[in-house]
């Protein structure tokens, strides 16, 4: 028997509100199998269970909010329960019975923590939270167990601030509530980020015309849903020159260097209404061209539409971030901590290229590369560079 | 000019100013003619104006409520006498479905200028049957206005306003402010329909109310000030339309409220004027809204029980209080 806990969908992350549960008590589960879907400040998110057994009992109501590392359900270990319940199934009535006792005894904490979080809410009266809104008070400072906050009491605690800070803060900050929980989330990441990874970063400009032409002759052939977007090979060559210089795929955690030996690419992905989500493109290191075309659709449609995995946000071993759509011509990107680096790929424009004595014109493209001079040097990252060119200029390697 | 006279003389004179000034009005009802009326507001009215005009009715509510929207679609303008709230239920067919629908359901061609004028109020011992407040349940009726004047001045001021109004008024008289005295100007320019009259400002606490309360109201709000609490009294005057404004602008300023309601508090005018405040003015409000109101009891007889059930100043004073001091 064990605890399914609340995950941590993110570094950043600190709770989460758990949204529907997929499976009931008594169900029983594998692992990997997507039990419930939580919303996060990046959207609702599904996650899996991490072992074979039984859902012996839900701890947690549908759209209550959850710590991270909350027990949110007790699965019972494979062994002997199943047998019990598909044996029994018939009466399944003692079974039922037994576990609950079993809960009961096992979690007596949970019910009274519960009901020391519903005492412990402030109450605090319409008139009293208007104005606690316009002066921009404080309310975390009041007690709950001293009754209801009244408006002399914000009044109170407004002239003893009155700082001119605190009331063009609250104005301005109309604007970013509406979707303060992802741009709240992005913050403290990014700004982690650059407090912590020391960065350098590298540039370097690649003739795409060949990558480009290979495409074109290879879509020639296909049907137009089976066609691969310049974006597919790109991740592809991405992913095959991680394969080849592993250094930048991983992490920097405990003030060690750990590279991953799998290749999980978070690709980021604007959403419609703002914000930014970069998902892991998963195991895209044995993926065919024609996988990672495929599986970066899925990955678009399921980050827009809100139905993202919590194994992709939790497993990305480096960021891609494209913003070549909109025309800008070279990403310097900020490293998503514990990454190592984060790849910028720029838009692809007819530019003047110099070829032997000659100048023609060629799609060229700008990659970037940010890296945690902790872990790895530019040279590390010159490397990285060169093989990307590499296999951009042989389109053939990338299948 | 000022002078001083009852509320039973101002509906008196009102009536007979309007019956002087325009000849299509006209009062009928159960003993308004030779009796005088039962709490005798029209009591000289039959030697002045004449049987035409000042009818005796049999005691049959729906007829002569029928007959007087019938007489107001032909262009006279009566003035329909209910003895007490009590038994307009008997005529709220005429008053729902004729009265307040007409308008509508002629596509506008037909306006329905008449005045219902009606005795309420609790208390005097006068039995289940004859003492309710029913001008909050009256105040539902879509296509009437609600009238419930409470000073000698509005008395006066309020049938004028009826019966200048091309659609239904109804004009709730309490029957225990009959004797009571108020100085009366009659040169003054009226205080519209659908409007709520601040009669004491305030800044801690609102207390809501109409009628006979108000007087309550501000006896209550004395001795609350007293104890250090700054009341506004509102005369909320029209139930129907109520005046939103008025009452969202005191919310706004005291945060408090309390109000003073002779019904009973299920489904009261009390009940909409909570409801209204939570649509319109739940963020200034610094405390739970209250209400002072009859008990649920159909009115004791017995004076009592008549007391303990009805609205009293010292509720007022410990609603206020309990609303202030509420955390």
């Amino acid at each position: 028997m064990s605890k399914f806990l609340m995950p941590s969908l993110g570094a950043d992350m600190e709770s989460a509100i758990l949204m529907e549960w997929l499976v009931k008590e008594g169900d029983r589960v594998s692992k990997g199998q997507i039990i419930a879907e939580v919303e996060t400040s990046k959207g609702v998110i599904e996650i899996e269970v991490f072992e074979d057994g039984i859902v012996e009992k839900l701890l947690v109501k549908e759209e209550s909010e959850c710590k991270v590392g909350e027990p949110l359900a007790i699965i019972a270990s494979d062994e002997k329960k199943p047998l019990h319940v598909e044996e029994k199934h018939e009466s399944k009535q003692p079974v039922v019975q037994e576990t609950k006792e079993e809960q009961i005894v096992s979690e007596p904490p949970k019910p009274t923590a519960l009901h020391v979080e519903q005492e412990a809410r402030l109450k605090i009266s319409p008139a009293a939270r208007k104005k606690a809104g316009e002066t921009g008070a404080d309310l975390s400072k009041f007690d709950p167990n001293d009754g209801v906050v009244q408006l002399s009491k914000i009044e109170a605690a407004s002239t003893t601030e009155q700082e001119e800070p605190t009331k063009i803060e609250s104005k301005s900050d109309t604007h970013i509530e509406k979707n303060s929980g992802m741009r709240q989330a992005i913050a403290t990441a990014m700004s982690r980020s650059n407090a912590e990874i020391p960065h350098y970063y590298l540039s370097t400009s690649i003739n795409m015309t060949p990558a480009l032409k290979y495409l074109e002759e290879l879509n020639k052939k296909r049907s137009i849903k089976d066609r691969i977007l310049p974006v597919a090979i790109l991740i592809r060559a991405v992913v095959l020159s991680l394969k080849e210089v592993p250094e930048l795929n991983g992490f920097w955690q405990n003030n060690s260097h750990q590279i991953s030996k799998e290749i999980h690419p978070g690709i980021a992905i604007a959403l419609r209404k703002g914000g930014l989500i970069t998902p892991a493109l998963l195991n895209a290191d044995i993926m065919t061209i024609d996988d990672t075309m495929n599986s970066l659709s899925d990955l678009i449609t399921r980050t827009r539409g809100g139905k993202l995995r919590s194994t992709e946000m939790t497993s990305q071993t480096i960021t891609i971030t494209n913003l070549g759509d909109l025309g800008v011509e070279s990403v310097f990107g900020v490293i998503y901590p514990p990454q190592l680096a984060v790849v910028g790929l720029g838009a692809i424009i007819d530019s003047p290229w110099a070829e032997g004595d000659a100048l023609c014109v060629r799609k060229v493209m700008r990659a970037t590369l940010a890296g945690d001079h902790r872990a790895t040097d530019g040279r590390t990252g010159g490397v990285f560079l060169d093989r990307l060119n590499h296999y951009l200029q042989n389109p053939k390697e990338l299948l | 000019m000022d002078n001083t006279i009852t509320y039973r003389e101002a509906v008196r004179e009102a009536i007979r100013k309007a019956m002087s000034e325009d000849e299509r009005v006209f009062l009928m009802g159960e003993d308004v003619g030779n009796y005088g009326g039962s709490y005798a507001v029209s009591r000289g009215l039959l030697d002045e104006f004449g049987r035409e005009r000042i009818i005796d009715t049999p005691l049959s509510e729906s007829a002569f409520t029928g007959a007087g929207i019938g007489a107001a679609m032909n262009g006279m303008r009566p003035i329909v006498e209910i003895m007490t709230v009590n038994f307009s239920l008997l005529a709220l067919d005429q008053i729902i479905n004729n009265a307040g629908s007409l308008l509508h359901m002629s596509g506008g061609q037909f306006n329905v200028p008449l005045v219902i004028r009606m005795a309420t109020g609790v208390g005097n011992q006068l039995g289940a049957q004859h003492s309710h407040s029913l001008e909050g349940w009256l105040s539902y009726i879509v296509g009437v206005k609600v009238l419930t004047p409470a000073t000698v001045q509005d008395a006066y001021d309020m049938i004028g306003l009826a019966l200048s109004d091309p659609d239904p008024v109804l004009v709730f008289e309490n029957s225990l402010l009959y004797n009571s005295k108020g100085s009366l100007d009659t040169k003054s320019t009226p205080i519209p329909i659908g409007k709520a009259l601040v009669h004491r400002p305030g800044k801690d606490i609102t207390i809501l109310t109409y009628g006979i309360n108000l007087f309550k109201a501000l006896e209550a709000a004395e001795t609350l000030a007293k104890d250090g609490i700054d009341a506004e009294v509102i005369d909320l005057r029209s139930l129907r339309p109520l005046d939103d404004e008025t009452i969202m602008k005191s919310v706004a300023k005291t945060h408090r409220v309390v109000i003073v309601d002779d019904g009973w508090k299920s489904g009261s005018i009390s009940a909409e004027i909570m409801a209204r405040i939570n649509e319109q003015a739940f963020y200034e409000l610094d405390a739970p809204m209250a209400r002072v109101c009859t008990l649920e009891v159909p009115l004791p007889y017995a004076k009592h029980l008549e007391d303990a059930a009805i609205v009293q100043v010292d509720k007022i004073i410990e609603m206020a209080k309990k609303v202030m001091v509420q955390s």
